[in-house]
């Protein structure tokens, strides 16, 4: 056995559940659902940070999740086995919260992470609304179909954080909001290995042609599942202001 | 014990019944066995690489290396590794027998305080349907994953990264039964998550103390660093180190942690190995009940002093002569460094110089292995010398334009009985001598060796500390340091005025610039005066400054044609 990994494509993968309607998401998705749904997990975190920790705050959420949602590049070889790369790992000191995270060590990862991060801060600070929003992060997996219908997007896991924006008076409030943030994030990453460790519904390993169906192949160091980031801003009456969709896969699914 | 026999009955037939069942053959019975075993070892690594204080960064590859177990670049430090495969002893964690590695904390007066104990167990829940070779193996993966983000999740993190001279973390690997009894009451347990093979369930789970409440890291920060407890540990030991107390090696005669599994209230007395985990060495070192004469033996692990920036912040006030000489040893901890030159009375260990990365960024020291004839020599191979950014041997060269400041030390330990030389060199401007300050400890029977006066007498000598008559500045700077230094400003040991407090600010990196905001503010706190502003320089009087007027326009419109060129380079 070689420790490189490697394995047979196709013919496993996790467990499908009876179907469940999906839950109610996105509006304006260019993806149409698909009409019956696997099993989609979903899984939503809270968190109340200040102004300038939402960043840190959301990048270690995401890049925790994607740690766990990542593998290494497949290649694949003769007879349908394929060999998976390697994934390194980086640690991550933020600056306004107590805390240190590790993530993929994948620039590109990141920067999608941070533009996507960037735009929901923004988005929340500038919408005039009470500071609450929550940002979403979905797995999805391809499905062809014949033309002239476009792909479906199925999702399979959403994970969404809903974010409570507070203003704090003075710098002593603000040291203990460091430190209470940080521990709160510990809660979070802890409960996010709790999801992860369930072992529930993994999309099958693909071949080689149906891989871009599963993956986002498009990186080139790592082959995180294929994602989609999107958020919310609800204003004070909680009706949603903002619904922007933010497709980071290389793939267009236009109709 | 009738419940032990039983235990161990039930055991052979799980594991006899488990493999009948599932009809697992042969290669993926190895598989298995194999997979389990990596797991442990990269398990073992994991926690304690998270534990050495510093961040840790490895790169991925999308191209298969081949030796990259469960696809994750983890590396392997080879004392982990071994001391994970002694422990093991060849065999793997089954019900019953779980592999622990134990973290705690030690302080430098010698208290110490277990903080996580991490556990590897197998349970007998069997899932015989599983896939080795595929599904195990990527499950395995993830939990490695999950292992990763909750090592910086728990309490003793924080703590690890904040370990230097007032504490370290050190970790202990033994397998067999699970003994939480040393992290106090009311501890909490994290799982990481469980992987179900044929044989039995994997669970790794972490339990860790939480009243570390009068432990917080706020009372570590605000207590300054002081070199006299430290230095204290080496009252009692003998000098010099013809004997040294604690060969660095993990062989001690008589050991034999296959057989012991020491419990944690036995954990003072006979302590198996321990090993510190401050970066960047690792100093490994087994204290047995033989060789324990005052407490504490694990003295090594406090020779560790921050090195806050101290090539940068000597760069950046050369003028400061607090890094002198004279300043050796004494007040802040910055000075800590020669201390450990000292405790090179172990000079056959020269390695155990090396200072931990502290938050304020250090630069890791270079050791100089063991020339000497130590028996254990090749045991030190662990103690890599490091790509030392800090100490290289520097020769003045006069062609230094910026005002730098570099402080090279060469540890020469050309046999057991050599001492270390410590060479400082400054290089200070161009057109300033520069002298080359050369403190050796040879008197080692001397404990406080560099607090010896004789080293103030160098401060005399330096033209720095007094500049001669008219300087030729070549540097604005220059010359308003010069000014500073000899308009009577105290002595130039202000620097041991100052308390070592850790400031924490939030924008500080330590891995941009190896010094951090703290360092860089106390340098700069008190900026020099200018030298248009100063009495001396300002004394003429106005009407001079007008009638030299005329002059200074006359050379400027001489060279006017220059400054014409210069202009348009800028545009």
């Amino acid at each position: 056995f070689i420790p490189g990994g490697g394995g047979a494509a196709a013919s496993f993968g996790g467990r499908e559940s009876a179907a469940l309607p999906s839950p109610a998401g996105n509006t304006g998705l260019a993806c149409p659902r698909a009409q019956t749904a696997m099993n989609c997990r979903a899984e939503v975190l809270e968190v109340s940070v200040e102004g300038r920790q939402i960043e840190e705050a959301m990048l270690a959420v995401l890049h925790t999740i994607l740690l766990h949602r990542s593998t290494g590049k497949f290649h694949y070889k003769k007879e349908g086995t394929y060999s998976i790369g390697t994934v390194g790992t980086q640690d991550v000191d933020c600056d306004f919260i107590d805390f240190t995270y590790a993530r993929v060590s994948s620039e590109e990862l990141d920067r999608a992470l941070r533009k996507a991060v960037g735009e929901f801060k923004d988005a929340l600070r500038y919408s005039g609304s009470d500071g609450i929003g929550q940002i979403s992060l979905e797995f999805y997996q391809k499905k062809k179909s014949r033309w002239p219908f476009s792909d479906e997007c199925i999702p399979w896991e959403v994970w969404t954080v809903k974010v409570n924006v507070v203003n704090l008076a003075n710098e002593q409030e603000r040291q203990i909001c460091r430190e209470k943030v940080g521990e709160k994030l510990c809660e979070k990453i802890i409960n996010i290995v709790e999801v992860m460790n369930r072992h529930e519904y993994l999309p099958k390993m693909p071949t080689q042609s149906e891989v871009d169906n599963v993956f986002d192949t498009g990186l080139k160091d790592v082959q995180p599942y294929l994602y989609k980031i999107s958020y919310q801003i609800t204003d004070s009456l909680g009706s949603s202001v903002t619904t922007t969709m933010r497709r980071l896969i290389k793939d267009t699914l236009a109709l | 014990m009738n419940m032990d026999i039983a235990r161990r009955g039930r055991q052979a037939i799980h594991r006899f019944s488990c493999a009948m069942d599932t009809d697992l053959n042969s290669q993926d019975r190895k598989d298995l066995d194999k997979f389990i075993k990596f797991f442990a070892l990269k398990t073992v690594q994991v926690i304690v690489q998270a534990r050495l204080g510093e961040k840790i960064c490895t790169r991925s590859s999308s191209s298969p290396t081949g030796s990259d177990w469960f696809n994750l670049a983890i590396k392997d430090i080879p004392e982990v590794t071994h001391e994970a495969k002694k422990a093991l002893a060849g065999q793997l964690p089954a019900i019953g027998r779980s592999m622990c590695v134990e973290i705690s904390l030690k302080t430098s007066e010698g208290d110490s305080m277990e903080l996580e104990i991490w556990c590897l167990e197998m349970n007998e829940k069997c899932d015989k349907e599983i896939k080795v070779s595929y599904t195990v193996y990527n499950r395995l993966s993830l939990l490695l994953k999950s292992l990763l983000a909750i090592t910086r999740v728990t309490p003793a993190y924080r703590l690890s990264r904040k370990q230097g001279h007032e504490y370290v973390i050190l970790y202990r690997i033994y397998f067999g039964e699970v003994q939480l009894s040393g992290l106090g009451e009311g501890f909490q347990t994290v799982r990481v998550g469980t992987v179900g093979t044929p044989l039995g369930t994997i669970t790794l789970s972490c339990a860790y103390r939480i009243n570390l409440a009068f432990i917080s890291t706020r009372q570590f920060e605000r207590t300054p660093p002081i070199m006299g407890i430290i230095i204290d540990h080496f009252v009692d030991r003998p000098y010099p180190s013809s004997s040294p107390m604690h060969p660095c090696n993990y062989r001690t005669t008589g050991e034999d942690n296959g057989a012991a599994y020491p419990s944690v209230e036995d954990s003072q007395e006979v302590c198996t190995t321990s090993f510190s985990t401050s970066p960047p060495s690792q100093c490994v070192f087994t204290v047995t009940k033989a060789h324990f004469q005052t407490p504490p033996p694990v003295v090594m692990d406090t020779l560790k002093v921050p090195m806050m920036g101290l090539a940068f912040s000597h760069q950046l006030s050369s003028s400061r002569l607090s890094y002198q000489p004279a300043a050796l040893g004494v007040g802040s901890a910055d000075m800590g460094y020669p201390v450990i030159f000292a405790g090179g009375l172990n000079a056959a260990h020269p390695h155990q110089l090396i200072v931990p990365g502290k938050e304020g960024g250090v630069p890791p020291v270079p050791s100089q292995p063991a020339h000497g004839t130590q028996a254990d020599h090749e045991r030190m191979v662990m103690c890599t010398p490091l790509d030392g950014a800090l100490y290289s041997a520097a020769t003045p060269s006069s062609s230094e334009d910026t005002e730098t400041v570099s402080n090279s030390s060469e540890g020469k330990s050309g046999s057991p009985h050599d001492l270390l030389e410590t060479i400082f060199v400054r290089k200070v401007g161009a057109f300033v001598n520069k002298p080359i300050n050369q403190v050796t400890m040879a008197s080692l029977d001397i404990p406080f060796a560099m607090f010896a006066p004789k080293n103030v007498e160098l401060e005399d000598n330096d033209p720095m500390v007094n500049p001669p008559d008219s300087p030729d500045v070549e540097s604005p700077l220059q010359g308003s340091l010069h000014s500073e230094v000899s308009s009577g400003s105290s002595t130039g040991n202000t620097h041991d005025d100052f308390v070592m407090v850790d400031f924490k600010p939030a924008f500080s990196k330590d891995d941009i610039l190896p010094m951090d905001l703290g360092t860089f503010y106390r340098e700069f706190q008190n900026p020099p005066q200018l030298s248009s502003l100063s009495i001396d320089i300002g004394a003429q009087s106005m009407a001079e400054d007008l009638d030299s007027l005329p002059e200074k326009l006359a050379v400027h419109e001489k060279n006017v044609k220059e400054f014409d060129a210069f202009v348009e380079t800028l545009q």
